[in-house]
C-alpha cells in the first residue's frame, strides 16, 4: 500500500472529498461508509478530537491511493460528547441508520464498555485506539491500544531493574487506575518490591496536600501515577511547591502523553517518566512520513502522540484486512486482520494477535523541557498482548469466536 | 518525619484548605445568609475569577502581575455578579426555588461559555518566582515539615479579605445599611435606605470575593470550566454549618471543615474522608440546626 503522500495530493483529495459529500446518493455504488465516533465536545474532547483527525488522515490517504476494493471510504463522524450513554446511542445509530461497515472510536473505558453490547448485538466491529486495563475480550472489538503487559508492566520492570523497589501507587478513582494498580501490586510483590502506599483522588480533584504528606512519610523510590486529566496539573504543582523534585522522586505517569504535556505546561512534567507504545520522537521512515502528513493537514505546530497513531494505524490495518478478505463483512474482516503479516508502522512492526489485540513494542521515556520524550528503555521487539494478567486474573483467557 | 511534624503539617494543610473554602463561602454567606438567595452560579464566579487572573497574568508581567490578577478577578467577578443581580436575581426575590433554577441555568451557560472560549482542558496561572519556595524545617521536632509559600500567601489573602469585609460591615455607612436591611427590610426601607442598591452591592461584593477565591486557587490548581463545581457543595456546607448571616460562624465552619477533612484524609482515602465529613455535618445539624452561630433576624422566617 502506498502511504507516502504529498501536499498536492491531499489538496486534490480534499476537493474530491467535498464533491463526494455534496452528492452522497449518486455516489452510493462506489463508496463505503465507516463510522468515526469520538468525543468532540465535553471534557474528553481535547484528547479525542486529535484521534479523530488522525483517523480521517488515514482515510484520506487510502482514498488518495484508490480506496478499498475499488470503493472510496466515506467517514460518518459522530460526537460521543464525553458521555458513555451517548456513545452507545451513536454507535447504534451508525450501525442501523448509516449502515457503516465498521466504527473507529472510543477513548475512556466507560465509553468502550457502553458500546460493547451494541457491537455484539449487531455483529459489527469497533476499532478501539487507547491503552486500557485489559480484563475484557470481545470478538467485536479490535483492541489496538496497549494491554497492561505492554505498558504498565514493562515500566515496572524498568523501575525494578534500576533499583526502584519501593513503589507508591496513585490514581484517579475509576476503573482503569483501580485495575491497573491491582495488577501492579501483584507484580511488585512477586518481584520482591514493596507497595509503600496506594491512594486515589476523585476525577477532577484538586487537593493533593494529604496525599503529598503520605508520600513524604512513605518515602517511596518511585511513584506510579494513573491520575487522569486536569488533576495532574494540581498534583505536579503541589508536589513542586512541597519541595519534591523529579530528581529526588521520579514520577512515572501512564496518562500523560505529548498532548497532555503541552496542554499542562511542559516545564511541569520535564524530567518525569512516561510509558507508551509510541512517541513522536521515534526515528523511523513511517513515523517521519506520518508526522509530515499530519502537520501538512492540521498545522505545523501539531503534537502527535500514542492514541493518535493508534487511531491512524487502525484504519490502515482495517483496509488491509478488507483487501485480504475480499469483503467488508465485519466477521470476515476481523478474521483476516489477525492473519495479516507483520507490517511496518510509525510505532514499529505491528500485527494483530489471535486475541484481536495488537503486538507492539513497549517504550519508557523521559519528558524533555520542550514536552517531547526521550526513549530510555524499550522492550525486545513487539510484545504479545495479554488481556488477562496471569497473577491478577488467574484462569481467565481470551478466546474470540 | 516525626509525629509532631506530621500533625503540624496536617494542621497547616487544614488551614490552607479551609482558607480557600472560606473565601468561597464568604460570598455565599453574604448572598445566601443575608439575602436568602440560593445562587447556584456562585461556583462559576470562582471559575470566572480564575480565568480573569489567567488573562491578567498574560497581559501584565513583572512583580505587579499577581496584584493585577487579584484586582482583575475581584472587579470582573463583582461586575458579573452585579449584572446577574440586575437582570435575574432582582426579579426573583422571595421565590427561592425559581432563583435556584435560574442561577443553575446561568451556571451551565457560564461553564459552556468558558469551554468554548478557553477549551475544555484547564489553563494555568504560573505563580511568580518569589512564591515558589517553602518554609522548611530540617532539624528539631518539626524536621521534614515544609510549608509552601504559595499556601501561606493564600492564607494571608484570606485573612486580609476577612478583616476588610468585617470592617466594611461593622464600620462603614453601607455596612450599617446592610445590617439594617438584614434585620428588618421594611423598616429600613421606611427609614429611607435604598434596599435595592444594598442588595446589588451585597451580591456583587459576594461574587467579587468568590472571584478572589478563583484567583487564589489558580495558584495551586488548574482553572477549568468545571472548577466551581468541585467547591460549590462545600461552600454551601460551610455556610449552613456556620449559621446563616454570621461571618464569624462561617469562618469557624470553614476551618472546621478544612481541619477535619485533612486530618481524616491521613487515616483513610480522599473519598472516604468526604463521606466522614458529610456524616459529621449531618450529626452536627441535628444538635444545632441553625449552625454554630445564629444571627437573629426578622427578615428570615423563623423555623
Amino acid at each position: 500500500m502506498h502511504l507516502m503522500s504529498n501536499r498536492l495530493k491531499q489538496l486534490a483529495l480534499a476537493g474530491f472529498g467535498a464533491v463526494l459529500l455534496s452528492v452522497p446518493c449518486s455516489a452510493q455504488d462506489n463508496t463505503v461508509k465507516v463510522g468515526v465516533l469520538h468525543s468532540l465536545s465535553g471534557t474528553m474532547a481535547i484528547s479525542e478530537d486529535t484521534v479523530k483527525n488522525s483517523t480521517l488522515l488515514a482515510i484520506d490517504q487510502i482514498n488518495a491511493s484508490g480506496g478499498v476494493l475499488g470503493k472510496k471510504i466515506v467517514p460518518v463522524i459522530e460526537d460521543g460528547s464525553s458521555d458513555p450513554a451517548i456513545f452507545s446511542q451513536k454507535a447504534q445509530k451508525l450501525i442501523q441508520e448509516d449502515k457503516v461497515v465498521t466504527v473507529f472510536g472510543g477513548w475512556t473505558s466507560a465509553s468502550r464498555k457502553a458500546m460493547l453490547p451494541v457491537f455484539e448485538r449487531f455483529h459489527s466491529l469497533l476499532w478501539y485506539p487507547v491503552q486500557f486495563e485489559g480484563n475484557e475480550c470481545s470478538s467485536n472489538i479490535m483492541y489496538s491500544g496497549a494491554q497492561p503487559n505492554q505498558q504498565i508492566l514493562p515500566a515496572l520492570d524498568y523501575a525494578m531493574q534500576n533499583g526502584k523497589k519501593k513503589v507508591f501507587l496513585l490514581g484517579s478513582d475509576y476503573v482503569f487506575p483501580r485495575t491497573a494498580n491491582l495488577i501492579l501490586k501483584k507484580h511488585i510483590l512477586k518481584d520482591g518490591g514493596v507497595v509503600s502506599g496506594e491512594e486515589y483522588v476523585p476525577l477532577g480533584g484538586t487537593d493533593f496536600s494529604a496525599i503529598i504528606t503520605k508520600i513524604k512519610i512513605a518515602k517511596p523510590d518511585v511513584v506510579f501515577s494513573t491520575v487522569n486529566g486536569d488533576s495532574n496539573v494540581s498534583f505536579f504543582k503541589q508536589l513542586a511547591a512541597a519541595g519534591i523534585s523529579q530528581q529526588q522522586l521520579p514520577i512515572v505517569s501512564f496518562s500523560i502523553a505529548e498532548q497532555e504535556a503541552k496542554a499542562m505546561g511542559t516545564s511541569l512534567v520535564a524530567g518525569g517518566f512516561t510509558a507508551w507504545n509510541y512517541f513522536q520522537s521515534l526515528k523511523n521512515p513511517k513515523n517521519a512520513a506520518f508526522i509530515a502528513a499530519y502537520k501538512a493537514k492540521y498545522g505545523s505546530d501539531a503534537v502527535l502522540d500514542d492514541p493518535m497513531v493508534h487511531g491512524y494505524i487502525d484504519v490502515l490495518i482495517w483496509a488491509a484486512a478488507v483487501k485480504k478478505a475480499g469483503s467488508f463483512d465485519p466477521n470476515a474482516v476481523r478474521k483476516a486482520a489477525t492473519q495479516l503479516a507483520s507490517m511496518p508502522s510509525p510505532l514499529g512492526d505491528i500485527k494483530f494477535a489471535e486475541n484481536q489485540s495488537l503486538y507492539q513494542t513497549a517504550y519508557v521515556g523521559q519528558f524533555l523541557p520542550d514536552g517531547q520524550v526521550k526513549v530510555v528503555w524499550q522492550s525486545k521487539g513487539a510484545l504479545h498482548p495479554d488481556p488477562y494478567d496471569a497473577l491478577a486474573f488467574p484462569g481467565k483467557t481470551c478466546v474470540v469466536k | 518525619m516525626g509525629h509532631v511534624a506530621i500533625i503540624a503539617g496536617q494542621i497547616f494543610n487544614g488551614f490552607s484548605v479551609g482558607s480557600i473554602l472560606l473565601l468561597i463561602a464568604l460570598g455565599l454567606a453574604l448572598s445566601f445568609g443575608l439575602m436568602n438567595v440560593i445562587n447556584m452560579a456562585h461556583g462559576e464566579m470562582l471559575m470566572v475569577g480564575g480565568y480573569l487572573s489567567y488573562l491578567a497574568c498574560k497581559f501584565v508581567h513583572g512583580p505587579m502581575s499577581l496584584l493585577a490578577a487579584f484586582l482583575f478577578a475581584f472587579v470582573g467577578a463583582a461586575l458579573l455578579g452585579a449584572l446577574l443581580e440586575v437582570t435575574i436575581i432582582r426579579w426573583l426575590y422571595g421565590r427561592p426555588l425559581d432563583t435556584l433554577l435560574a442561577t443553575w441555568g446561568v451556571s451551565l451557560m457560564l461553564q459552556q461559555g468558558a469551554r468554548t472560549l478557553f477549551g475544555p482542558i484547564g489553563v494555568e496561572v504560573v505563580a511568580p518566582a518569589w512564591l515558589s519556595g517553602a518554609v522548611s524545617f530540617d532539624t528539631g521536632v518539626l524536621a521534614g515539615l515544609s510549608m509552601p509559600y504559595v499556601r501561606i500567601f493564600i492564607i494571608s489573602v484570606t485573612m486580609v479579605v476577612l478583616v476588610l469585609l468585617t470592617l466594611f460591615i461593622s464600620r462603614t455607612r453601607w455596612g450599617l445599611y446592610l445590617r439594617a436591611v438584614h434585620q428588618d427590610r421594611e423598616m429600613a426601607q421606611a427609614l429611607g435606605v435604598n434596599t435595592k442598591l444594598v442588595d446589588l452591592l451585597v451580591f456583587s461584593v459576594g461574587t467579587g470575593v468568590a472571584g478572589l477565591a478563583g484567583a487564589a486557587l489558580a495558584l495551586i490548581a488548574p482553572v477549568t470550566p468545571t472548577v466551581g463545581q468541585n467547591y460549590i457543595v462545600y461552600a454551601f456546607l460551610v455556610v449552613i454549618v456556620g449559621g446563616l448571616g454570621s461571618l464569624f460562624g462561617t469562618t469557624l465552619a470553614a476551618l472546621f471543615v478544612g481541619l477535619i477533612s485533612s486530618a481524616v484524609q491521613m487515616f483513610t482515602s480522599v473519598s472516604l474522608a468526604d463521606v466522614f465529613l458529610l456524616v459529621m455535618v449531618i450529626v452536627f445539624i441535628q444538635f444545632r440546626p441553625r449552625g454554630i452561630i445564629f444571627a437573629r433576624s426578622r427578615n428570615m422566617k423563623e423555623a
